[in-house]
């Protein structure tokens, strides 16, 4: 609406067009400073090494990175284990998702139509309820305390996301590319491997970030599906260390701090796509 | 190979797909199968990792759960037992209340704000776009991790908000957020609110960019206030969107376990266990995972009711997208 006015020839209104949108921008960073407060609260009392049990300072006058040792000492392997198991839920979920997703927008088999409500409704199953089984039947299988166990299980964060999010892209793919490759000899599964691929990257990469964070971020299954600290993510470590290490705030947030890395990342490399994905994901 | 899917599946819904002509090989069933062959793994990891769970949860709440019952893999049926005995238990009834509550504000609080961030921030302003991304990271980072920089925030005695409180003079003693019964499911909305403004706002961001610029002028025409405007155009047009914000929220909101668990563990006093958290503490605090299932399988009855008001938003939204 703005621009509808700014179109106006005289000097006058444009300035007082600009004046307002300035005051716009420094309304949007005092709302900024707001809502990020708790995350510079974080920041802030990580680089402050001698925070105990007592208060914290507003800014961190005297800055170290001695917590961020310490949390680095204690939960290091936690995070490299939220890692692995982020990553191996990643391809799990891409290998099951991609085909699936061609499958449903491409071979109009009967029934998909069904799948992808049946899709959208798997995202309504609370997650306590699915470990609440899923304990059962991993103590039956073994998967307790495995990685496999807790890969799998999370894979199941971002099964549903992936597959809506990757059909609604494959739809918009003329099937005048996948013929033309069929044409030249390729069957249906190399022409998908071949051409569709490489054609929905975009939609690929945002649904294997957010598995990614999904997983990463997950806490229940880690929980619930480890009754020892084989395998121990980064959120049941810093829970884990809430409860033992409550005098060490400083060593607290500096674990807070590593394990909020990736959801930085995300946003900084991958701005477009999370907008992309948080609305196509769960509103398409 | 023919192209017989790939032609004419522009329409998944469409029944003549099912009829499509038979590959070269003459034989009907074979690219029909090699086709369901993409999707299969995907429905057998989907039964196995939702539907069975479903199932599974139903047989269990009719099971007499022990803590020695992966040892010896005995779990007997008990009828009605577990039933009986969580729906009469004080703590079950607190759980809904506390539920519901938690539900209710959360959503209010979320909606309400992401709603005004999201009308403000579709004016045109230098860094809006930056801010609004920025905006997202609250959303993004690990719940677990937010509720251990809150629990800090809201310590009574040295988190920054008492001190700052006290700092500006509104109270003379901070109040005992999370450790006290009387407030700490107050508390708890606070945090849960917080963690969910990004979300409501980024979707109902993009609902208000799909608004036909032509109908604020049409009102601007008409000589509407920016009030009259926004009640009158911009929330009728925004009504499927709200519907799927308000519905998903919902559905994230009333399973909540994570948040809860790492700021009060339910406490104090039990004063914010919510259906999720007993559920946890009954399977896997007290091992009776048999009333664990029963908790769990009302959660599911209540999401399952906000499943088809979801379904039928998204089937709209279905009909007018693709």
């Amino acid at each position: 609406m703005t621009v509808t006015t700014a179109t106006t020839t005289t000097g006058r209104p444009r300035a007082r067009q600009r004046g307002r949108a300035l005051g716009n921008t420094a309304a949007a960073l005092l709302i900024l400073a707001v809502l990020l407060f708790p995350v510079y609260w974080m920041l802030n009392t990580a680089l402050q090494p001698d925070t105990g049990l007592a208060g914290t300072g507003w800014f961190p006058a005297d800055p170290g990175a001695e917590n961020f040792g310490t949390a680095l000492r204690t939960q290091g392997g936690s995070l490299l284990t939220s890692f692995a198991v982020a990553l191996g839920a990643v391809a799990v979920c891409l290998l099951l998702a991609a085909p699936a997703a061609y499958g449903l927008a491409r071979f109009g088999l009967r029934g998909g139509r069904a799948i992808v409500f049946g899709t959208l409704i798997t995202q309504m199953v609370p997650g306590i309820v699915v470990a609440n089984a899923l304990y059962s039947a991993y103590a039956e299988l073994g998967l307790v305390n495995t990685y496999p166990g807790l890969i799998l299980a999370d894979a199941s964060l971002g099964l549903p996301f992936a597959i809506v999010l990757l059909r609604a892209f494959m739809v918009s793919i003329p099937g005048e590319v996948v013929e033309a490759a069929l044409v030249d000899g390729a069957n249906r599964f190399t022409a998908f491997v071949r051409v569709v691929l490489p054609m929905s990257r975009n939609a690929l990469i945002t649904a294997g970030l957010f598995t990614f964070l999904f997983a990463w971020s997950d806490f229940m299954f880690a929980l619930t599906l480890n009754t020892t600290d084989d395998v121990r993510p980064i959120t049941l470590g810093i829970y884990q260390f809430v409860g033992a290490h409550v005098t060490d705030w400083g060593a607290v947030m500096a674990t807070a701090v590593l394990s909020a890395v990736p959801a930085a990342v995300l946003l900084v490399v991958a701005q477009k796509h999370i907008a992309a994905g948080v609305t196509g994901g769960s509103v398409k | 190979m023919t192209t017989t899917g790939t032609a004419v599946s522009a329409d998944p819904a469409n029944p003549a797909a099912a009829a499509a002509p038979p590959g070269p090989t003459g034989r009907p069933g074979r690219g029909r199968l090699f086709q369901w062959l993409f999707i299969a793994p995907a429905l057998l990891y989907m039964a196995a990792f939702f539907g069975y769970p479903l199932v599974r949860n139903i047989v269990m709440s009719f099971q007499h759960f022990t803590p020695t019952t992966y040892f010896t893999g005995e779990a007997p049926f008990n009828g009605l037992d577990n039933w009986r005995a969580v729906l009469s238990d004080q703590l079950f009834t607190d759980a809904l209340w506390h539920t519901a509550v938690f539900t209710a504000g959360s959503l209010l609080g979320q909606f309400t704000i992401g709603l005004a961030l999201a009308v403000f921030f579709s004016r045109r302003f230098p860094l809006s776009g930056l801010v609004r991304a920025v905006l997202l990271l609250p959303w993004l980072v690990p719940m677990v991790v937010s509720a251990v920089v809150w629990r800090r925030i809201l310590d009574q005695e040295h988190g920054i908000l008492n001190t700052a409180l006290q700092a500006a003079g509104l109270v003379q003693d901070g109040p005992p957020w999370l450790s006290s019964p009387s407030t700490a499911l107050f508390a708890t909305i606070l945090v849960n609110i917080w963690i969910g403004i990004p979300f409501n706002m980024v979707i109902l961001y993009g609902g208000l960019q799909e608004i036909p610029r032509e109908l604020y002028e049409a009102a601007s025409l008409d000589g509407a206030s920016a009030w009259r405007t926004f009640r009158s155009v911009t929330l009728p047009v925004l009504r499927p969107v709200i519907t799927v914000v308000l519905v998903l929220g919902f559905m994230s909101t009333v399973k909540i376990l994570d948040l809860i668990l790492a700021l009060t563990s339910g406490g104090p006093a039990d004063s914010t266990h919510t259906l999720g958290t007993v559920t946890y503490q009954l399977s896997f605090l007290q091992l009776d995972f048999g009333r664990g299932a029963v908790v769990g399988n009302v959660l599911i009855l209540i999401s399952a009711v906000f499943a088809v008001l979801y379904l039928r938003a998204n089937r709209a939204d279905f009909g007018q997208g693709k």
